[in-house]
């Protein structure tokens, strides 16, 4: 996005003329009332005419590979969890529970796609192609961040609350304008949407209104995917709403599906039909993925103290990875064999994480010299110099022990 | 091989210490990477470590139920061949043990809150090689690694003197380099505990019997020394709440019921006949504030019984005053102002013995920083009132109203605590008579209120029933001599047995 396409004071004219009072309508609201499951705590497959036709397009290999996602990326959690505990991280942030939110978002987008993380997506970092390892380094404190975002178009974790919603429309209108540019230069735009994702808890904040109010305003290509898992720290969902979250987005005038987070199937489907949808033009979908943080909010939060065990119990029984691994052994898509294989990639994985952070170093103050600015600055420059030779200026450890 | 310890990592963000509540694991157990080492309680919640290394158990380095800083060395695990024959038990039977809680927490990735699955493979590990160059986060919160100093390089010209006390020796990781003695430290011997733990799922235990209760909600409870568990919970989670503490502490104030079950301990096990109760916080403070009292400064008590009915009778006068209106009274107040008075009238026991380099000096205070000693949940506290001297008696009730709530509700700040000059303790209000009080550090003085009761008093060669009470008081001798402490103590008699010269 060049100076020439940044946000002016927008709407031209006939854009404006295009939209009378008369167009305040009804919103399109394909998932009804209800909310979408297309795979029960069973295992039994359910159809929907809308999403059902998403969940028939995938074949063997893909429900192996989503199995196959979740039951790693749970390993993963694991083995950061027992890193924490270890005193190697400073901080862990589990999933375990949201595995079917993340790993059925995640797959439904496309490479050029651009995601917007909090700090629990590790499901989706993976569905990304990112190394988990990477992850890690911010949670050690030896990174800001950790990765550059524009390698597999997925930010950075944003510790923010809501933060990344904002940023995630802005950049959704970004594309917007890039499209436009390529059009006037006679290009083939690329077709792109963004994922902003959020919690139950975030939803509370006003970054979150006034993005949706914006995004509906440009009909800007985000899907606000919000993972509802029931507590915001020590603050169950009750209070903070008191409607479904989905149905907020009527408010703003765009579409909003609550979805069993805990079905792969069906979030990768509503996930899949709303980028679709804003890829097209036709603007943002907000899905609310019905789910549960099985575990602690942060390594450094005890939820047994604030919620009953019995709660816990109740959404054990719907865990994600169950339902898919009934599934599979129903219909004879995987065998023993697989399941195996998976839990070995799983120890792969957890070796390769605890090995890579085990290695990572501190950085040395001189790198922060290096993010600054872009490009060089000669204040920034000369202000490093001042430093390489004020830390020249003590006495090496070799030197003392001589001396 | 080599011996690594394992230090108590900050497992909350900015947590200081924790407590070891069990351990999971003895010496020369084999264990594996992630295998639960023990489990420990900090302020945030309860959590198990899980082993970073694999190998023998060689040395549990902190006892059960002791409260360690975040840095401590908790436990050494030997790795290789060498260290197998250092370990006591026969390794074959370790293995088991240690794949029961495995097993358990393996169930197809269905962690339980907190536990974490152990290795499948045990032993596997590339680690071992990777640890030098990571030692574990300790104190990512506010207590930091100490400040280490770099001796700068001498200027160009001088003299290349390097000075010799350049880097401080890595003093603290040669500490914990384990030495075996520590290993007899501990040995979890209580067989029939440690089963009890395993039975209970390991994981789940302290879980299961865990109070629910908001963070506002445990603060309260912390302040007045409530343990959540004894409240009856009505909150719709089941959780314990506000409300629910407030009428268990009024109920708590009412009866002081659980003495029926404290002998009931005795037919518990031998373990529980002893209730051991770690010293810190209040308590610890108090301790150390008496002993050097006690031990620093000589102390000389008097005592006075004095006939306090006018006392009573004014008391009943402020309380029907206009003027008084909505302000608690009681003869404390009375007290308070004669001893302020009596004070005046012999300074020296409003002041301080300080030790400085150049001699001993008495430091006398021309104003009065006057401590109430005050029972409080969180243990004996003395706030004092800042220049009491200058507060009429309505302002001096209530600045001891406001002390009392404040105490009460544990929301006694430092400050209030600092720079006492004399120190008043209403013993009575237990229902005492009198008692031997021990000054409070920085002070001289210390005045004792008893109780006030009707009792046969002889007025004019008659024995008519009066309102009795006994004064006790103590003073540091290097500073106040007999003569001068009687005085005083008979100037605050004076004034409690005839309010009215306060108008002097």
């Amino acid at each position: 996005m060049g100076v020439g396409q940044l946000p002016t004071t927008e709407f031209n004219d006939e854009e404006l003329d295009e939209y009378p009072e008369s167009h305040l309508g009804p919103v399109p609201r394909p998932g009804g009332e209800d909310m979408i499951q297309l795979l029960d705590a069973e295992g039994r497959r359910h159809d929907h005419p809308v999403f059902g036709a998403y969940a028939e397009a995938l074949d063997a290999e893909k429900l192996r590979g989503f199995y196959r996602d979740m039951a790693v990326v749970r390993r993963f959690d694991q083995e950061a969890t027992a890193l924490q505990r270890q005193g190697q991280l400073a901080l862990w942030v589990p999933l375990t529970g949201q595995e079917a939110a993340q790993i059925g978002s995640g797959h439904a987008t496309l490479p050029e796609d651009f995601i917007f993380p909090t700090y629990r997506e590790h499901g989706v970092a993976l569905t990304r192609g990112m190394d988990l390892a990477q992850l890690l380094s911010l949670f050690r404190g030896v990174s800001h961040g950790g990765w550059d975002p524009r390698e597999k178009n997925f930010n950075v974790y944003t510790l923010v609350l809501a933060a990344q919603v904002l940023h995630a429309v802005g950049y959704a209108m970004g594309i917007q304008r890039d499209r436009k540019a390529a059009l006037a230069r006679g290009e083939q735009p690329e077709d792109a949407a963004v994922v902003a994702y959020y919690g139950d808890g975030a939803s509370s904040e006003g970054d979150v209104h006034e993005s949706m109010v914006f995004a509906a305003s440009y009909q800007a290509p985000v899907v606000f995917f919000c993972q509802n898992n029931h507590w915001a720290i020590s603050v169950p969902t009750v209070t903070q709403t008191k409607v479904p979250l989905a149905h907020r987005a009527q408010g703003y005038g765009f579409p909003g599906i609550r979805v069993d987070g805990n079905d792969v199937l069906a979030v990768h489907a509503v996930t899949q039909w709303a980028l679709d949808r804003a890829r097209r033009g036709e603007g943002p979908v907000l899905i609310e993925a019905f789910t549960y943080r099985l575990g602690a909010h942060t390594t450094a939060d005890d939820p047994t103290k604030y919620r009953p065990g019995s709660e816990e119990e109740q959404w054990r029984a719907k865990d994600p990875l169950t339902r898919l691994e009934a599934y599979l052994k129903a219909e004879g898509l995987a065998d023993e064999a697989f399941f195996d294989d998976v839990a070995r990639q799983g120890q792969e994985l957890a070796d390769h994480v605890r090995e890579t952070v085990l290695a990572l170093q501190a950085p040395t103050l001189e790198e922060a010299f290096q993010h600054v600015y872009a490009q060089a600055h000669p204040l920034v420059q000369e202000e490093l110099r001042w430093y390489q030779e004020y830390e020249a200026g003590f006495v090496t450890e070799q030197q003392s022990a001589e001396g | 091989m080599s011996t690594q310890t394992f230090t108590l990592p900050d497992v909350g963000e900015g947590l200081t210490e924790a407590e070891i509540v069990s351990w999971k694991v003895k010496v020369g157990d084999t264990v594996a990477i992630n295998d639960v080492l023990c489990e420990i309680e900090t302020a945030k919640s309860l959590v198990e470590l899980p082993s970073p290394y694999a190998g023998t158990v060689t040395a549990l380095l902190v006892p059960e139920g002791q409260t360690v800083e975040v840095g401590t060395p908790i436990i050494s695990v030997g790795s290789g061949a060498d260290d197998a024959a250092l370990a006591p038990a026969a390794p074959a039977a370790a293995p088991q043990e240690a794949a029961q809680p495995a097993a358990a927490a393996q169930d197809d990735f269905k962690p339980v809150h907190g536990t974490l699955v152990a290795d499948t493979e045990q032993g596997a590990g590339p680690l071992a090689d990777t640890e030098q160059g990571a030692g574990p986060l300790v104190g990512s919160g506010p207590k930091a690694d100490a400040v280490k100093r770099r001796a700068r390089k001498a200027p160009a010209g001088v003299a290349p003197a390097v000075p010799a006390a350049s880097t401080p020796a890595p003093a603290a990781r040669s500490q914990a380099a384990p030495s075996q003695a520590p290993a007899a430290v501990v040995v979890p011997s209580a067989a029939s505990s440690d089963d009890e733990r395993h039975g209970l799922g390991g994981a789940l235990s302290g879980l299961v019997n865990r109070v629910l209760a908001k963070p506002p909600v445990r603060k309260i409870a912390r302040d007045l020394g409530i343990d959540l568990a004894l409240v009856t919970p009505t909150g719709a989670r089941g959780e314990v709440t506000r409300e629910d503490l407030v009428s268990y502490q009024a109920q708590r104030e009412a009866e002081v019921a659980q003495s029926g079950s404290f002998w009931g301990a005795s037919a518990k096990s031998q373990e529980r006949r002893i209730e051991r109760i770690p010293v810190k916080g209040v308590r610890k403070a108090t301790a150390k504030a008496m002993v050097d009292s006690a031990f620093q400064a000589p102390h000389v008590s008097i005592f006075v019984d004095i006939d306090a009915s006018r006392t009573m009778e004014f008391v009943q006068r402020l309380k029907k005053s206009r003027d008084f209106e909505g302000i608690k009274v009681s003869p404390l107040l009375i007290l308070a102002k004669a001893v302020i008075w009596a004070a005046a009238r012999n300074p020296s026991v409003n002041s301080e013995w300080v030790s400085t380099p150049e001699g001993d000096e008495i430091h006398v205070k021309h104003y009065m920083n006057l401590g109430i000693a005050a029972a409080t949940p969180r243990g004996l506290l003395v706030p004092n009132i800042k220049d009491a001297q200058d507060l009429s008696l309505k302002e001096l009730a209530i600045a001891l109203n406001e002390l009392a709530t404040t105490a009460r509700s544990g929301k006694t700040k430092p400050a209030d605590m600092q720079g006492g000059t004399l120190t008043v303790t209403n013993v009575g209000a237990l229902g005492i008579d009198t008692g031997t009080p021990i000054i409070n550090p920085g002070e001289v003085a210390i005045v004792a209120f008893g109780t006030i009761k009707q009792k046969p008093w002889v007025v004019s060669g008659e024995v008519i029933p009066r309102w009795i009470t006994t004064l006790g008081g103590s003073f540091d001798h290097r500073v106040v001599d007999g003569d001068l402490s009687a005085r005083f103590m008979a100037d605050v008699a004076a004034i409690m047995e005839e309010p009215a010269l306060l108008l002097d």
